[in-house]
């Protein structure tokens, strides 16, 4: 591994990255208002996710109140905004950066105090400043407009180049430059040095400290720099909604960021962007099918900590070393056979959660419904039975398969061990 | 044009996607929570909405088009509001319905408002069943809103006329929720209490946070210390059934004024402790007729259960209205619909209602009504019910407005 | 004013060993197994839809007993079969595990009794006053919640110094090793640890449950509160939880009492503040208002001057 290739290769990856963003809102499929829509809505969820794990992968510190900064930044930048609707000479594409730079003011403001300590203390004191931030949102309507929040028109002011943000294309397109800007430069904070000193902080605190490192002041410069692209997420949600309210701050997206990192694979930088397009995706799709899409991503969320702690990149990563070994097709014909009872008993829970909830829930909307394209009656047994069936056939038949899949598994890694002493020597 | 085509490739996809049959059909969307902390209270509204539709598609739907209610989980956000709205309009939705919430609601007028300047031709209306702030029909009106529930003010008024009559009144506590509406509510009490009976003295005007208090006791015993007589409370949900409950624990004796005691599973929560105590502000109840309405009737015989407890009358009123319209419009285009509304008048069982042009606004009759043991018809199953105190003609509700209604030409 | 204050703190104390009895389980599986239990909340609720429903079918008394034991369980069983095998990736991981199980919880029980309020009235057995002061009465309930609230103190401070089992648990808390070589069963004790802190927690929404709503976002509503206890108190300090717990309950009641703003302050200082002093929005929030968010305040007040919290030994 030889650190000339890297440029090159961030070269590569970016101009992929940009044509892949500059076509997106053209496939068929998501070339409607809403598809665009779902687009730049991700994007910032991207940016927010990333800035995340800025905090939480690289650092260490896991926060349950990153959305302050999200927020915070976005309430700058929707005053910068109005204040542009009332004739400053700002060009709207702008705005982010107001929005970056109050997330990184709170952020330098707010982390001194709070990153004097790491984990558990951390977490918990997110948690608090968090709650505290929301609570001022509603006790200072002058500022925070309260419940309804503030709004402004992206629309109306100075325009450059007579540059309309007026459709949603135009906006996907200012949020995906800004999103291409924000990893390019969050990427690259981790590569200098004070970048590679939150990996140290994060693994080892006490040894940093000892060689000489000033472990607060680490933690406090990566506070600052997660808070500073909340800010800057926060101020395309200013562009995109046109609106800032209080559930900007809520713990409740506090959390969501949080699923999105963790979820998506805190370890790896494209992570918590998978993450972010993944949860997305989810939260505007699934809960349009089931009115249990919580349980769902809370059951997601659950098994990935429990069976996935890499998330899903880890999962993908971890392929890598056995991607070129003969044995692959060996691993993939393994899944595929554990697909199947894995499905089986998938089916078989999705049904006994989707009875219940309607059974407890929707009762007047009558036993009888669809799904997975069946129709079955809930009050009836034999659906139950057929459904607790599924599930205990399909764990049973995914315990089966398994050995296969660790077989599979252990004789590529092997091959991969061989391929690789081969190239060492 | 490729953008063109693919808007139009979508919106057949989606059209043959949730269409099911080819005749032309209204599509409304319907944009409230469907999980999480609101949703009791939007799936309930989705029933009442769905059963009136029902109504007026079975009778042969509106100029001959079936009306089709296209359901969307908004989770009481204004963002993931917005977000629905776009879905809803790229599947060719023309009006929204949307009521939890005076934030979402002030975000949908404003997006919707944006959406018909930006797109002529493709206007869409909002009907709005719930969401109470004044702004929405003063300061922040516009053509494409209407609201179909009495603002926080016109029940204000409602309920301080009572007040007025009653003479035992001598000293009034107000405790609202700190923001935008707890505040509406505290500053319409002082002021319309002042101009009708100035003798009353306001011993106490506190907010406290927005459903963050688990412990009501502190309040109550200041309640209880500034001698108050009755509490007047704009407060929902938990912060209304827990500040009752305390009340009760702490043995206080006055009389709640509430614009929300007859919300979804509130009786239940609060109990005998609202007895002869908890009175409301309302546009129905079960006993403001004699006998129960036959709608009502037959959505209680549909939905069952004691999450079902039907609370939307407004949604009839506004049905009712949406069909005439149409009709009198001869067309199902929106803006033909929203001028046919405008200054509507309509006879309903409980009196005339009718839809201000000035601000669409709706006036209908107002009840003010007691929380009473073993009426006719209970609540919830709790044998516990609803008992009229008075009742406001909607002529009588309106009140002046701000609005400068700028309409399209 | 005497029966203002009176009252401000009776109620301040029946707050505040409401809140001792929702933190107990939980500085207790932190004290020992150093697992922030973000599900403790939830466990809190279930004990409370639990007892609801045992209530509904056995009474009242039977279920006060039941609900906290059925708790036990699903606590034994969220540590054997969950955080046993989460333990290994470190304390961030069990942290986002029961974060995780917290949103579960909350689903199951709205798929189990629905999305509105139950009916969890207080028990006919435990409601009526008992006493009346200045007029104001107060409830049976509140002081079986004192009576038990008091009694999970003193039975978690002899539990764990004063037995034999207590000292096991300690041992294997600090020497896993070692404890294990000496033959008890370490993973064991983990798990009841686990078990008794739910079981508490369940015990604590038998009566919180009908003292609060007994509704799926109850958990989400008391949550927060419950750790800024902790971390006031010492994390992982049973005493220094109590004495938190009782600081905040106190302090917040006052606090409501208190119709004054720093604009009243100021004025009273000579300065001249009028509508149109900068910040005058600020300056106006009456102490009052602000009272909900004191445990919040404090939370960072600490944060400054001592993170430790009151009796914490350790930072962490």
């Amino acid at each position: 591994m030889s650190n000339t290739r890297r440029p090159l290769n961030a070269l590569k990856i970016g101009t992929v990255a940009l044509v892949a963003l500059a076509l997106l809102p053209h496939v068929p499929g998501l070339g409607s208002d809403f598809g665009r829509s779902l687009l730049s809505q991700m994007g910032i969820a991207v940016v927010f996710a990333l800035s995340y794990n800025v905090l939480f992968g690289q650092t260490g510190l896991l926060s349950f109140g990153h959305a302050v900064f999200f927020g915070l930044g976005g309430y700058v930048a929707i005053h910068v905004m109005r204040a542009i609707n009332h004739g400053l000479p700002l060009p709207m594409p702008l705005v982010p950066l107001a929005g970056a730079a109050g997330g990184l003011l709170c952020g330098l403001l707010l982390g001194a105090a709070m990153t004097r300590r790491a984990g558990t203390i951390f977490a918990l004191i997110s948690l608090g400043v968090g709650e505290l931030v929301y609570a001022a949102m509603f006790m200072l309507p002058g500022y925070f407009g309260g419940e309804e929040g503030i709004t402004a028109s992206r629309t109306k002011g100075f325009a450059l180049f007579g540059l309309d943000l007026g459709s949603q294309l135009a906006v996907y397109y200012l949020i995906a430059a800004w999103v291409l800007i924000a990893a390019g430069l969050m990427q690259a904070f981790a590569r200098t040095p004070v970048g590679r000193m939150c990996f140290a902080v994060r693994d080892n605190a006490e040894r940093a400290e000892f060689v000489g490192y000033d472990t607060h002041g680490v933690r406090c410069i990566a506070f600052a720099v997660g808070a500073l692209f909340a800010g800057l997420a926060g101020g395309l949600h200013a562009i995109n909604y046109e609106i800032v309210s209080a559930d900007a701050v809520s713990a409740q997206r506090s959390g969501t960021v949080l699923l999105m990192a963790y979820i998506g694979g805190a370890g790896h930088f494209a992570g918590p962007i998978l993450g972010a397009v993944t949860l997305t995706w989810l939260q505007t799709s699934l809960s349009g099918y089931t009115s249990a899409w919580l349980l769902y991503l809370g059951l997601f969320f659950v098994l990935t900590i429990r069976f996935a702690p890499g998330g899903l990149a880890g999962l993908i990563l971890m392929h890598g070393p056995i991607f070129h070994t003969r044995s692959f097709r060996r691993v993939l014909a393994s899944y595929g056979i554990a697909l199947v009872p894995t499905l089986v008993m998938a089916c078989g829970a999705v049904l006994l959660i989707e009875m219940s909830y309607r059974l407890s829930t929707q009762p007047e909307l009558g036993s009888r419904m669809r799904l997975l394209g069946i129709a079955v009656d809930a009050a009836s047994v034999w659906p139950w039975l057929a459904a607790v069936l599924m599930l205990a056939g399909g764990f049973l038949g995914f315990r089966g398969t398994w050995p296969r899949v660790a077989s599979a598994w252990e004789r590529a890694s092997e091959e991969a061990g061989a391929h690789r002493a081969v190239e060492a020597s | 044009m490729a953008r063109h085509e693919h808007r139009v490739v979508s919106l057949a996809l989606a059209a043959a996607l949730f269409a099911g049959s080819a005749a032309a059909e209204v599509r409304i969307a319907f944009i409230d929570p469907l999980s999480g902390g609101g949703a009791a209270t939007g799936i309930l509204a989705q029933k009442t909405h769905q059963f009136y539709i029902d109504t007026i598609n079975a009778a042969g739907g509106i100029n001959g088009e079936k009306i089709e209610l296209m359901s969307f989980d908004n989770k009481v956000n204004p963002q993931e509001s917005l977000i629905q709205l776009k879905k809803a309009i790229d599947e060719g939705a023309r009006y929204v319905v949307q009521g939890n919430g005076s934030a979402v609601a002030l975000a949908i007028t404003e997006a919707v408002l944006k959406h018909n300047e930006r797109n002529p031709g493709k206007e869409v209306l909002f009907f709005n069943y719930a969401a109470v702030d004044p702004d929405l029909t003063n300061d922040k009106c516009n053509f494409w809103h209407f609201r179909f529930d009495a603002d926080a003010d016109m029940k204000m008024a409602a309920m301080t006329s009572v007040i007025a009559k009653d003479n035992r009144i001598k000293r009034v506590y107000l405790i609202n929720q700190d923001y935008s509406f707890g505040k509406a509510v505290a500053a319409a009490a002082t002021k319309m209490l002042g101009e009708k009976r100035p003798d009353i003295k306001i011993v106490g005007d506190e907010l406290h946070p927005l459903q963050k208090v688990q412990d009501f006791s502190p309040y109550v015993a200041k309640i209880k210390a500034s001698g108050a007589d009755t509490v007047i409370t704009g407060n929902w949900s938990n912060d209304m059934v827990l500040l009752i409950k305390a009340g009760k624990d702490a043995g206080l004796k006055v009389n709640w004024e509430t614009y929300y005691g007859g919300t979804a599973g509130s009786v239940t929560a609060i109990g005998e402790a609202g007895v002869d105590t908890l009175k409301q502000v309302s546009e129905w109840h079960k006993n403001a007729t004699p006998e129960l309405d036959a709608t009502v009737a037959a959505f209680d015989k549909r939905y069952p259960g004691k999450e079902n407890e039907y609370s939307y009358w407004r949604a009839k009123t506004m049905w009712e209205m949406f069909a005439a319209a149409a009709k009198k419009a001869q067309s199902n285009d929106p803006v033909k619909v929203a001028r046919a509304i405008e200054g509507m008048k309509m006879q309903t069982s409980l009196g005339e209602v009718e839809m201000r042009a000035d601000n669409h606004q709706i006036l209908q009759p107002l009840y003010v009504s007691t929380l009473a043991k073993a009426p006719k018809y209970d609540v919830e199953g709790s044998g516990l019910g609803w008992k009229s105190d008075a009742k406001v003609e909607g002529k009588d509700t309106a009140l002046a407005t701000s609005c400068k209604m700028e309409r399209p030409r | 004013m005497l029966e203002l204050a009176t009252f401000s703190l009776l109620n301040g104390i029946v707050y505040g060993l409401l809140l001792f009895m929702l933190t107990s389980g939980l500085t207790l599986i932190f004290s020992m197994m150093g697992v922030l239990n973000f599900a403790h909340a939830s466990v809190f609720m279930l004990g409370a839809y639990l007892s609801y429903q045992v209530g509904l079918w056995v009474g009242f008394w039977p279920a006060l007993v039941i609900a906290p034991l059925l708790c036990g369980l699903v606590g034994a069983g969220i540590e054997r079969y969950g955080l046993r095998y989460v333990h290994k990736s470190g304390h961030v991981a069990e942290i986002l595990f029961t974060f995780g199980l917290s949103y579960l919880i909350e689903e199951l029980v709205t798929m189990i009794w629905g999305r509105n309020a139950v009916a969890n009235n207080v028990p006919a057995a435990v409601d009526f006053p008992l006493f009346t002061l200045f007029g104001s009465t107060f409830p049976a309930y509140k002081g079986l919640m004192m009576v038990i609230s008091v009694s999970m103190l003193v039975f978690l401070w002899l539990a764990l110094k004063r037995t034999r089992m207590g000292l096991v648990i300690q041992a294997a808390l600090s020497h896993p090793s070692m404890a294990s070589a000496l033959g008890h069963d370490v993973p064991g004790v983990f798990m009841l640890v686990f078990a008794i802190g739910s079981g508490l927690a369940g015990l604590a929404g038998v009566i919180g449950g009908f003292m609060l709503l007994t509704q799926p976002t109850l958990a989400h509503a008391v949550g927060p509160i419950v750790f800024v206890i902790v971390v006031v108190g010492g994390l992982g300090s049973l005493a220094g939880a109590f004495i938190a717990s009782m600081l905040i309950g106190i302090l917040q009641t006052f606090a409501v009492a208190i119709d004054y703003s720093l604009v009243d302050l100021l004025r009273a200082l000579g300065f001249v503040i009028t509508r149109s002093t900068p910040s005058y929005e600020f300056l106006s929030i009456k102490v009052a208002t602000v009272a909900p968010t004191v445990p919040y305040l404090l939370l960072v007040l600490f944060l400054i001057v001592r993170p430790r919290g009151f009796l914490g030994k350790r930072d962490v």
